[in-house]
C-alpha cells in the first residue's frame, strides 16, 4: 500500500512519518515515529492505554486516524519530563507508587495532564471521573487517584 | 428496599512455589569492568517488583551499593533457567538463587581484592558504599572498580557467579495420593464489611481489615502496593469477573473491556493492611513475598459477608446481583445472621 509523508508536532519536536491509509495514529507513533510510551491494550477504544493528547485534549490514538494528527500538536508520556526533570505527574505517581507494572501509566498520566490543565483543583470525584475510561490491573486505582490529587496540589503549591 | 450489612472473615496458609520438579530458579552475576554487577534472570517482572528486590538482594549479598546492580530479566532464551514467575515463587525461589550467585561473585572479588592489597581474602570486608578494606583497618582499602578493573585487565580473573535453588522433590505416594508440595507458607487474615441491596441483589464492599505475615517485608512500600492492589482483584474475581456467566454456557458472556465488569476508580474499597514480618529461615533474608495471596482471601470473606448479611450462601463466583436475588427468592426473603457489635 503506498505510504504518505504526514508532519506534526509530537513533544514539541517537529516529526515526520509515513503512514498508510487507514493507520491509526498509536501506530504512526510506536512503528512511524519510534515512541514507544503510548500503549496498545486493546485497539479497540476500551482501556485508554493508548491516550495521548491532541492539541491539548485527550484522544484514544488507536481510535484516531493517524492523518487527523497532521500538522497538529500531540503530547505522549515520553514528553512529560524535561530531560532530567520529571513532571509534576510523574513524580507524585512515583512517590505514590501508583504504577505496577506501568502499561495503564502513560494513559492515567496523559489524562490527567489534560484535567489538571483544564481544572488544576479538581476535587477527587472529578479526578475519578476523568481517568474513568483508563483501566489499570494492578493498583486498585485509590493510588492512581491520591497520586493525581497531590500533583495537582504541588502544582498549585497547596498541601495535598 | 432493605440495605443489609454483613461481615466476613477469612484466613489462609498460601504455598509459596510449587513443587513440580523441585521447582528451580537460577541466577547469574557477573560483574563490568567498572565495578557494576549484572544479574541476569529468567524469572520476569510484571509488575510485582522481582526486580526491585533481586536487586536489594544482590547489593546486600555482594555487599555493593543497590545503585551498583542492574537487574536483566530480559529474555528466557538467552537467561539461565526458571520455572517462571507465578506459584507466589519470585522472591523466595529466585532471591536464594540470587543470594547463591551474588555469594560466589563476592567471594571471587574479595580474591580479586586481596591479590591488589597483598592481604588474604578472609582479612577482608565490604563497606556496602564501594569499598574493600581489611578489617580493623579501614584505610587501607580499595574500591570495588579498582578491583573489577584489576580482576579485568591485570589479574585476567572474572568476577561472576552461578546460582541455583532447589527444594527437595516431594514424590506422590502411590497409596494415599499425599506428597508435600511446598516447603513454606504465607498466612492472611482479612475481614470484609460490606451491605446488601435486597432488592437489587448489588454488593457494595465498605470496608476491608487485612493481616498478612510475609515473612521480612524486603520493600515494604513494594509489599504494601502489591496488597491494596490484589485486595481489588480479590474483590473484582468475588463479585464482577467471569467469561462465562453462566458456565458452560457461553451465552451472555462479556466480549471486550466494554462488557467484561471489573470494579473501576469509584468503587474503591478503603483498606487498612497490617504486615506482621516474622522472617523465615529458608527465605532470602527472610523474604516470601505476598504473591497470589495478595487477592485470595477476598473471595471467602466477601463471601462470608453476604451470608451473614442476608443468608444466602453463594458458592458459584462470581457473586453477581442475580444469584442474590434467586437465593433471596428462594429462602422468602433475607434472612439476615448475626450482628457483631458495632455494625448495624
Ligand atoms: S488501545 Fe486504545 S483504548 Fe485500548
Ligand atoms: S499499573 Fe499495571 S495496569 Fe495499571
Amino acid at each position: 500500500m503506498p505510504k504518505k509523508p504526514m508532519s506534526f508536532t509530537l513533544n514539541d519536536a517537529e516529526t515526520g512519518v509515513f503512514v498508510e491509509e487507514g493507520q491509526n495514529l498509536l501506530e504512526a507513533l510506536r512503528r512511524g515515529a519510534g515512541d514507544l510510551s503510548p500503549k496498545f491494550g486493546c485497539g479497540q477504544g476500551t482501556c485508554g492505554a493508548c491516550t495521548v493528547l491532541i492539541d491539548g485534549a485527550p484522544h484514544l490514538s488507536c481510535l484516531t486516524l493517524a492523518e487527523a494528527a497532521a500538522s497538529r500538536r500531540v503530547e505522549t508520556t515520553g514528553g512529560l519530563a524535561a530531560g532530567p526533570e520529571l513532571h509534576p505527574l510523574q513524580t507524585a505517581f512515583m512517590e505514590g507508587f501508583a504504577a505496577q507494572c506501568g502499561f495503564c501509566t502513560g494513559g492515567m498520566l496523559m489524562v490527567a495532564k489534560a484535567l489538571l490543565a483544564e481544572n488544576p483543583r479538581p476535587t477527587r470525584e472529578e479526578v475519578i471521573e476523568a481517568i474513568s475510561g483508563n483501566l489499570c490491573r494492578c493498583t486498585g486505582y485509590g493510588p492512581i487517584v491520591d497520586a493525581i490529587l497531590t500533583a495537582a496540589a504541588r502544582m498549585q503549591g497547596r498541601a495535598a | 428496599m432493605t440495605r443489609y450489612a454483613g461481615r466476613g472473615f477469612a484466613a489462609i496458609n498460601y504455598p509459596i512455589g510449587m513443587n513440580l520438579g523441585g521447582d528451580p530458579a537460577q541466577a547469574l552475576v557477573h560483574s563490568t569492568p567498572d565495578g557494576k554487577f549484572m544479574v541476569t534472570l529468567s524469572a520476569i517482572d510484571l509488575g510485582q517488583g522481582m526486580k526491585s528486590v533481586t536487586r536489594q538482594i544482590a547489593a546486600e549479598a555482594l555487599g555493593v551499593p543497590m545503585e551498583d546492580v542492574y537487574v536483566d530479566t530480559a529474555d528466557s532464551d538467552t537467561g539461565p533457567h526458571d520455572m517462571g514467575s507465578f506459584a507466589s515463587r519470585g522472591t523466595h525461589r529466585v532471591g536464594n538463587a540470587v543470594i547463591r550467585a551474588s555469594s560466589e561473585a563476592r567471594a571471587q572479588m574479595m580474591e580479586a581484592a586481596a591479590e591488589e592489597l597483598e592481604v588474604n581474602a578472609t582479612d577482608l570486608d565490604t563497606d556496602g558504599q564501594g569499598n574493600i578494606h581489611v578489617k580493623g583497618a579501614p584505610q587501607r582499602k580499595i574500591t570495588v572498580a579498582e578491583t573489577a578493573i584489576a580482576a579485568q585487565f591485570k589479574q585476567g580473573r572474572t568476577l561472576s557467579g552461578r546460582g541455583i535453588f532447589l527444594i527437595e522433590p516431594s514424590g506422590v505416594d502411590p497409596d494415599t495420593g499425599e506428597m508435600s508440595p511446598v516447603t513454606t507458607y504465607a498466612h492472611a487474615a482479612l475481614i470484609v464489611d460490606l451491605t446488601v441491596d435486597d432488592e437489587t441483589g448489588e454488593v457494595t464492599v465498605d470496608k476491608i481489615n487485612s493481616a498478612y505475615e510475609v515473612g521480612r517485608a524486603l520493600n515494604p512500600k513494594l509489599v504494601e502496593q502489591q496488597l491494596i492492589g490484589g485486595a481489588w482483584m480479590g474483590v473484582s474475581h468475588a463479585l464482577y469477573e467471569t467469561t462465562e456467566p453462566y458456565y458452560p454456557d457461553r451465552a451472555h458472556g462479556p466480549e471486550d473491556f466494554n462488557t467484561y465488569l471489573m470494579p473501576g476508580p469509584g468503587e474503591i474499597v478503603p483498606h487498612d493492611i497490617a504486615v506482621l514480618e516474622r522472617p523465615a529461615a529458608d527465605a532470602p533474608y527472610g523474604g516470601k513475598g505476598p504473591g497470589e495471596m495478595c487477592a485470595n482471601p477476598v473471595l471467602p470473606a466477601v463471601a462470608n459477608a453476604v451470608y451473614n448479611a442476608v443468608g444466602v450462601r453463594v458458592d458459584k463466583l462470581p457473586i453477581t446481583p442475580e444469584k442474590i436475588l434467586r437465593g433471596l427468592q428462594a429462602q422468602g426473603g433475607a434472612k439476615p445472621g448475626p450482628r457483631r457489635p458495632g455494625t448495624q
